[in-house]
């Protein structure tokens, strides 16, 4: 009974952990540049995850001061969070950049693939 | 051609009401959900709808590449100005309180700006973007 | 005169970031390569300006927005980052001349001004790591940095240059990702991102949950070894350096991993040291091995090098390995050993690229076989690679000398006689690796490639010369070098709980 009452008490940060290593899991697993980065979006979203979740007080308002309320829930992590999504779209979209160049100058994402062309070269 | 009648009737009528909502969105910042980012990818988006119902030459007839290349600093330049303006009148980089008398509605004012940065820079990113991945293989 | 002073800690990082937004503007290269050395001018005088005022009135705090912290962004500047902030500034100011015709020759001509757009922003993302006191402030410098570098990198004219950037997008966002997972943890038991403010709620906080506490620890510390390509995370290292165009290998070589060993410190000696017993942690027991692996495992790959880019890339792994093992040693002469060889291999892997820089000019390749009898056409080059390399083995009389000096003391201090027998033994290898190329280069006919090769115009001979005179010269004067270095090592130490 502890077990399960643990593991739902804290299933926020077990969905962050399970998002977190399917994330770098097919950033290694896969050879496949776009899909590597689609790993490595998944890795970034579940450390939004892991901020966002903790700032919700369950029964809080917003930040906004009033005589009628006294639980408020933590703004910070959504402004950090804001941040990094802007940092993460930026680096996917320079991912996709350069991986779209890699296409037009190896023929091919396959990671192996241009490796084996550089072996011969 | 003739069949995409609708979808060119479409586009021409939901292009105003896009590039309203966007304003609304960025001017709504201050009250609710809203801001220079998704007013910007909004704006941004109508002009995508606009290339990709009637091509890129089209679109890039209404905002020339250059513009874009112009507009994503330009906006950077307005959020970074506006700091250093409070430099330049001896306070510390980015305190908005120099804006007005009233140090609170200087603040207020500082972030419509830096909003307003915000809002030319990610929509010009965006267009940039979808100009620089639809260029290729062409 | 006093309201400017008062501004210069917003003013390192405001200067050379507007002047990237303004060099975006910018249609030819050479207008914003004039730019942006004028602009980089400028940021070693602000960064002494700050170290002398650090030097004789103790740290410096600068609310960004006027907000006071922990609530606000701090810039908070001590003797540490002073002496880190005038290491980048005063490192890329003496190599901007060199640029311009480096640049004009590897990158084309409308993409030039967005090159030093991205050099610019790079350079404010280093320095803006460099001087905030705020652990989320320097991820999102950390990513700015990053990404500019990663533009800089595919900047470069083989395609493989292309994959090298690739590659080290993934790992750097990697790295860049476990650092902000670690704040967060931080974050969720301290409830600040300020580090003076964590240090102080570090240790109560892990009294009550010492697991989180120490989990972001592990990934602060894996993070940061991504960036500063601390053995085995150094895979992205050799590539993007040896296909990068060649002022940004030189600029990154000499700058990026130091900053990162900058935040490394940071973390391990003012937030943890601080709070915790840092001795107790197990900081060491990993850097050790790690270090020494790096000292030998990445010699030797160096001396199995055919391309004399990709050679020095693995030397500058091996040469991080010292940094490292300096910082492993926590005391006072090894910590001195680690920071003053952040400062003396900046200047000397500055001096390397840049020498090899004006060998691609000249002669269009680093490969080692086409380069016979390079130092009888380029003779002052060569030369300028020769004492750098000289300096880099730690040859008595050059910089190198005085960083393994303290090294070895450190060393013994710590009643580790086995690991000072190391340093002096790795620095062998180096031999090797440095030997090689002067005997190819001296000792081996005048070959096709470099027959009409001549030394570079004097813009590209001067910065190479001035580093290469620099890194031999604080192997004489230390004052500015091992003299800080040792107050910075005592500060640290003395921090330590």
């Amino acid at each position: 009974m502890g077990a399960v009452q643990n593991f739902f008490d804290h299933y926020n940060y077990i969905a962050t952990i399970v998002l977190m290593v399917a994330g770098l899991y097919i950033v290694i697993a896969r050879g496949n540049m776009i899909k590597k980065l689609i790993g490595l979006m998944l890795f970034q979203t579940s450390v939004y995850l892991l901020y966002i979740a903790p700032g919700k007080i369950i029964g809080g308002t917003p930040p906004v001061l009033d005589p009628n309320f006294t639980v408020y829930s933590n703004p910070l992590p959504h402004v950090l969070i804001l941040t990094a999504i802007v940092v993460g779209v930026a680096t996917i979209a320079l991912g996709l950049a350069i991986v779209s160049r890699i296409h037009e100058a190896y023929g091919t994402i396959e990671e192996d693939e241009i490796f084996a062309r550089e072996e011969q070269e | 051609m003739r069949l995409d009648v609708v979808l060119r009737v479409g586009v021409k009528l939901i292009i105003p009401f896009m590039l309203l909502f966007g304003l609304y969105v960025q001017l709504h910042g201050d009250y609710g959900p809203g801001g220079g980012f998704q007013a910007g990818v909004i704006v941004a988006g109508a002009l995508i709808v606009y290339a990709l119902i009637f091509g890129l030459d089209e679109a890039q007839r209404v905002v020339p590449r250059r513009l874009v290349e112009f507009l994503v600093p330009l906006g950077v330049l307005i959020y970074a100005g506006t700091g250093a303006f409070a430099l330049l009148n001896g306070h510390n980089f980015l305190d908005y309180s120099v804006l007005a008398a009233h140090a609170p509605a200087g603040r207020e004012r500082g972030i419509l700006l830096v909003e307003a940065g915000v809002l030319v820079t990610v929509s010009s990113t965006m267009i940039a973007l979808f100009y620089a991945f639809s260029e290729r293989g062409r | 005169m006093s309201a400017i002073t008062a501004q210069l800690p917003g003013l390192q990082v405001v200067v050379p970031l507007l002047g990237a937004i303004i060099a975006a503007f910018m249609r030819r290269g050479t207008l914003a390569w004039a730019w942006a050395t004028l602009i980089t001018a400028f940021t070693p005088i602000i960064a002494f300006a700050l170290l002398f005022q650090v030097w004789s009135n103790g740290p410096i705090s600068y609310h960004m927005g006027g907000w006071p912290p922990p609530i606000g962004i701090e810039y908070r500047v001590d003797l540490l980052n002073a002496f880190v902030l005038v290491l980048v500034s005063l490192v890329s100011t003496i190599m901007m001349p060199y640029a311009r015709r480096s640049v004009a020759h590897e990158i084309d001509g409308d993409k030039q001004a967005w090159f030093y757009a991205m050099y610019l922003l790079c350079l404010a993302g280093l320095l803006g790591i460099a001087i905030t006191g705020d652990a989320f402030n320097a991820f999102v410098f950390l990513e700015i940095s990053s990404l500019s570098t990663y533009v800089m990198i595919a900047m470069g004219r083989d395609r493989r240059a292309l994959v090298a950037s690739y590659q080290y997008l993934i790992l750097g966002t990697i790295g860049a990702t476990f650092y902000v997972i670690g704040v967060g943890l931080l974050y969720l038991v301290t409830g600040s991102l300020n580090f003076a403010d964590i240090a102080a709620r570090l240790g109560e906080a892990s009294a009550a949950f010492p697991r989180p506490v120490l989990a972001g620890l592990a990934f602060l510390f894996v993070g940061i070894s991504l960036k500063l390509a601390l053995f085995p995370l150094h895979l992205w290292l050799p590539n993007a350096y040896a296909y990068a165009p060649s002022f940004a290998t030189a600029f990154l070589a000499a700058t990026a991993t130091k900053v990162a060993v900058y935040l490394f410190l940071r973390i391990a000696f003012s937030i943890y040291g601080v709070a915790l017993d840092l001795k107790a942690l197990p900081v060491s027991t990993v850097l050790y091995p790690l270090s020494i692996a790096a000292m030998f495992i990445a010699s030797i790959l160096a001396v199995y090098e055919q391309n004399l880019k990709r050679m020095l890339a693995y030397s500058s792994v091996a040469q991080i390995g010292y940094i490292t093992l300096g910082i492993a040693l926590m005391n006072q002469a090894g910590l001195t050993g680690g920071i003053v060889h952040l400062f003396n291999h900046a200047l000397i892997k500055g001096a390397l690229f840049l020498a090899l820089g004006a060998v691609m000019y000249r002669a269009g390749t680093v490969k080692l076989d086409d380069l016979g009898g390079i130092g009888r056409t380029m003779p002052l080059t060569f030369a300028a690679f020769v004492l750098a390399g000289m300096s880099l083995m730690g040859v008595p009389g050059t910089a190198g000398f005085i960083s393994k000096y303290y090294l070895i003391v450190g060393a013994l201090d710590a009643g580790k006689w086995p690991v000072a027998f190391l340093i002096v033994a790795s620095s062998l290898i180096a031999l090797l690796y440095i030997g090689r190329a002067v005997e190819v280069a001296y000792f081996r006919p005048v070959s096709k490639a470099v027959a009409h090769a001549k030394d570079p115009p004097l813009m590209m001979l001067v910065p190479m010369l001035a580093l290469t005179f620099a890194s031999v010269y604080f192997g004489i004067d230390t004052e500015l070098s091992a003299g800080v270095a040792s107050r910075i090592a005592e500060l640290l130490i003395g921090g330590l709980k």
